[in-house]
């Protein structure tokens, strides 16, 4: 190794590097860093690259885009739209779609991939969750991303309402109306965020500022920390063989890892392109400048805040005026409650979990969602409140699809909002603990082997064989919950941190994350049963 | 799970001879041979260490074809931009820009996609590679180190001398607080402030104006073509329209005609006189059953501009509530808390004109309104 020598056009700006900044010594120790493999540790990645994307097209959009409000008298080369007065802004989209080539196909890469960007950070944070990932150490990078996820969807409304079209002036509208409904600041906030009443001349310019400087300038520094405490804490493996808490296995960063990612990368930017040249996308030119007193029926929002729109959508009309004050919770609470449950349960999740269980170790294996079922039951739950939300944003086009009447799709959703997460609940934890009684059975009785065994006397009966080798580590990557002790000791004396309303809670909890755990561990001793199943087989088939 | 296995198994080794791997459905014995002999699992990245060169040099030439490719997509992507896009001057209208988008944005996916491909098959079929094991660190420092930092931390305050002069420390503090401040107090100018300014639209003006010319009130002017209305040109019941009070477009300076638009349009709609039932202190505020209502939907803003003829219902599209435009536009369903505020109307000359403002605030709900 030693007198192996780089080539020179390496090794000379590597020796640069170097003598300034003793950079060989760490990518001596990152160079090998080891990666473990599974499929879903590339949705985070969709996330990462669909971002740089989006600064790559975005930043060839602002070439050209101009963030004002001024009206102009559209003379472009789009000839239904010529001699409309319009905004600047909605404008120069579409000098951008119609005149500036390649400009259509920036458009709609940058709006693909933000609709990726956002699926791909919700559907990397459901893994997350469902395999235990953000347990102990990596807290602080799940937090990370719920930040992410809720700048997101700011930067997401940000970004489509800059072209002033009529859908989009829609959603502006709403967003000063919630906006005007906060109790004491609301109009001062309405005031202050559009410089007058609404729309005024100053929310595009605005905006602007906020989507192309400030917002991605701190979601780039939530990536890079991201990036660097995932580096640093290693990255999560799955239970699978080989893996332990202590050692990570995996593929080696440079060169597999490194390819891998980098094809990765392509394949994003290149799925990217063929929607964005294939796939419409955002025809602002077909909606018509903003006009206040106009919109569109089937008026609906990116996917991500379908969720806000269906929580506006199904709340009942409560409205308060006393004292010459008015709380319009009609507005308040959908803006603020469902989505506030979501994120704000999601960041307390990791330090409830923590409390209940009582477990403070590092935890570098993930969990298999059916070893945890409270955690998975909640993450269903909370999947189908987030979904049956997102599903009553669009209950006018189900209505219309399914041809029913729009007021039953509403209550149909006013009722499910509440049912829903409890039944998701309750089935999916009956799930998880027959899945973790049928692991139970196969670690205990072995699997089916399809073969059929007479014995001397006649009976017949299937022969079960043990698991695979690499299946056993996978179940047996099960921690069986350990009954806490009891709250008294025998001598009736409380057990510490049992005590109190808190603690008395916390035993509650604890008892109901863990009472109907199945046991799933290996005993020597089943050779008895097994053996007398089958007769007179031979014995030798299913040592251990 | 199998399939997880595989992934990161990787080359395990064989397995214990005279074990049976477990497989789905019922195998016959001779398949039951063939999976005892398969004793390494293909990995998923690289291809170990053992590679067969003949199925390499096929690989790469596979590669090498999509690299190719690559190549060959984006250099049609230059010469496309150079050489066609910009034919006859420019792209310009929808047909051009279609075609333009198409082949743009096609070489640009088949470019990437390729080269995608390419290194895939590059890193799965061709690259050396071999599962390696790293051991995992606490994160925690070590105890010395804790003790070390802590004695070093507490040594540094000491020599500033923050923990023995309570006076710098409280006064540091009090200079600190009204810098955090001063941007907020920056931010003032953002915006006016709330004032009276939601509590009326432009119509209080183009009424007050033409009351001032000795006149009845204001006309209403379509939406769009800015023609004062008759009476006689909204003749017929079930037919919705949006209008304006005349002036707007003329007399409002050019940067707030939207803003005054966005509050004081609204909505004119004829209800066969039989069927409305006007709300009381309200019986003259309407022309045989031709009412006005606000457009600005009560709950958050929107353009509450669907009106279905036959049940004289007027719905939101943005958030579907819905009102009653034969008895005030009161809630029927839907998240809306309040009817539209109602316009009162009159004729004069013929013409429909709006006698005064609103007698409410239109729109969304806010704190003040009371």
């Amino acid at each position: 190794m030693s007198e192996a020598t780089a080539p020179k056009a390496v090794e000379a700006p590597l020796t640069f590097l170097d003598d300034r900044l003793g950079s060989t010594t760490f990518f001596k120790r990152n160079m090998k860093k080891v990666f473990p493999d599974h499929w879903s540790f590339m949705l985070g990645e969709i996330a990462l690259y669909s971002f740089i994307i989006l600064l790559l097209t975005g930043t060839f959009l602002t070439l050209w885009f101009k963030p004002s409000m001024m009206e102009v008298v559209y003379d472009g080369s789009y000839t239904k739209l010529q001699g409309v007065k319009m905004s600047e802004a909605y404008a120069s989209t579409l000098h951008i779609s119609f005149d500036v080539r390649g400009g259509l196909l920036m458009r709609q890469i940058h709006h693909w991939s933000a609709i990726l960007f956002m699926a791909s950070i919700l559907a990397h944070m459901l893994r997350v969750f469902f395999t235990g990932a953000y347990r102990k150490p990596r807290e602080l990078n799940w937090l990370i991303g719920i930040g992410m996820f809720t700048l997101g969807m700011l930067e997401g409304l940000f970004g489509y309402s800059l072209p002033d079209d009529l859908l989009s002036g829609t959603g502006l509208r709403i967003t000063q109306g919630v906006a005007e409904s906060i109790p004491v600041v609301g109009t001062y906030i309405y005031m202050f965020l559009f410089g007058g009443e609404f729309p005024g001349q100053d929310i595009v310019p605005r905006l602007y500022m906020l989507h192309i400087l400030l917002i991605p300038g701190l979601l780039l520094g939530m990536v890079t920390a991201h990036m660097m405490i995932m580096w640093v804490q290693k990255h999560t493996a799955m239970p699978v063989k080989n893996q332990t808490e202590q050692k990570v296995y995996g593929y080696p960063f440079y060169p597999v890892f490194m390819a891998k990612t980098g094809a990765y990368f392509l394949f994003v930017f290149g799925i990217c392109a063929l929607f964005g040249a294939f796939v419409q996308i955002n025809p602002i030119w077909l909606f018509g400048p903003y006009d206040p007193g106009a919109i569109s029926s089937g008026s609906q929002p990116d996917w991500y805040m379908g969720v806000l729109e269906g929580a506006l959508r199904i709340m009942p009309n409560w409205e308060v005026s006393a004292w010459g004050h008015t709380v319009s919770f009609n507005v308040l609470i959908p803006a603020l409650v469902p989505l506030g449950i979501v994120f704000g349960g999601a960041a307390a999740w990791p330090f409830i979990e923590q409390w209940v269980t009582g477990d403070k170790r590092h935890h570098h294996v993930n969990t298999r969602p059916r070893n945890a079922p409270v955690r998975t039951a909640t993450g269903i739950a909370a999947v189908t409140f987030y979904g049956l939300l997102w599903l009553a944003g669009a209950n006018d086009v189900l209505a219309d699809k399914f041809h029913v009447s729009l007021f039953a799709t509403t209550w149909f959703f006013r009722v499910t909002f509440f049912v829903g997460p409890f039944l998701a609940f309750v089935i999916t934890k009956r799930i998880c603990l027959g899945l973790q009684r049928k692991d139970a059975d196969v670690i205990g009785h072995g699997v089916e082997s399809g073969v059929i065994m007479m014995s001397p006397d006649g009976r017949f009966s299937e022969r079960h064989e043990n698991a695979r080798d690499e299946e056993k580590v996978v179940i047996l990557s099960k921690e069986n919950t350990r009954p806490e002790a009891p709250a008294r000791d025998a001598a009736g004396i409380p057990a510490p941190g049992t005590k109190g309303p808190i603690g008395h809670l916390r035993s509650r909890l604890n008892r109901a994350w863990t009472f109907d755990d199945i046991p799933v561990e290996e005993h020597e001793h089943e050779h008895g049963e097994q053996a007398e199943i089958e007769g007179g087989a031979t014995s030798h088939e299913v040592k251990h | 799970m199998s399939d997880d296995n595989k992934e990161t198994t990787g080359r395990s080794g064989p397995g214990e001879d005279g074990r049976r791997e477990r497989v789905i459905g019922t195998p016959s014995p001779a398949r039951e041979k063939a999976l005892l002999a398969e004793d390494d699992i293909s990995a998923p990245a690289g291809v170990g260490e053992q590679l067969d060169e003949a199925s390499m040099k096929r690989a790469e030439r596979i590669v090498a074809t999509f690299f190719l490719i690559a190549f060959a997509a984006s250099v049609g992507f230059i010469a496309y931009f150079i050489g066609w896009s910009g034919r006859d001057g420019g792209m310009h209208g929808v047909t051009r820009t279609r075609e333009s988008n198409f082949w743009l944005g096609g070489l640009m996916a088949l470019s990437f996609l390729a080269l995608a491909i390419g290194v895939t098959i590059w890193v799965r079929r061709l690259m050396t590679s071999k599962p390696i094991v790293q051991e995992r660190h606490e994160m925690a420092a070590d105890e010395e180190t804790k003790a070390a930092f802590t004695e070093d931390f507490l040594e540094g305050a000491q020599d500033s001398g923050i923990t023995k002069r309570p006076l710098l420390r409280r006064t540091l503090l009090l200079a600190a607080a009204p810098l955090g401040l001063a941007p907020l107090v920056l931010l003032r100018d953002l915006g006016p402030l709330p004032e009276k300014r939601l509590r009326h639209t432009y119509w209080a003006e183009a009424v007050e104006k033409a009351k001032s010319e000795g006149k009845k009130g204001v006309r209403l002017v379509v939406d769009g073509t800015n023609k004062p209305l008759k009476v006689s040109d909204f003749a017929s019941p079930g037919s919705m329209i949006t209008v304006l009070p005349e002036g707007i477009e003329e007399e409002v300076p050019e940067d707030q005609v939207l803003t005054q638009n966005a509050k004081a349009v609204t909505i004119l709609l004829n209800i066969p006189a039989d069927q409305f039932k006007p709300a009381k202190g309200r019986e003259n505020w309407h022309i045989n059953g031709i009412v006005a209502y606000s457009k600005v939907c009560t709950h958050v803003g929107c353009p509450a501009a669907l009106y279905e003829q036959t049940t004289h219902h007027i719905l939101c599209p943005c958030h579907q509530s819905t009102f009653d435009a034969t008895e005030a536009a009161k809630v029927i369903f839907g998240p809306a808390a309040r009817p539209l505020p109602q316009l009162p109307l009159a004729v004069e000359d013929g013409y429909i004109v709006a006698t005064s403002d609103y007698h409410e605030p239109v729109g969304p709900s806010f704190w003040e309104r009371g």
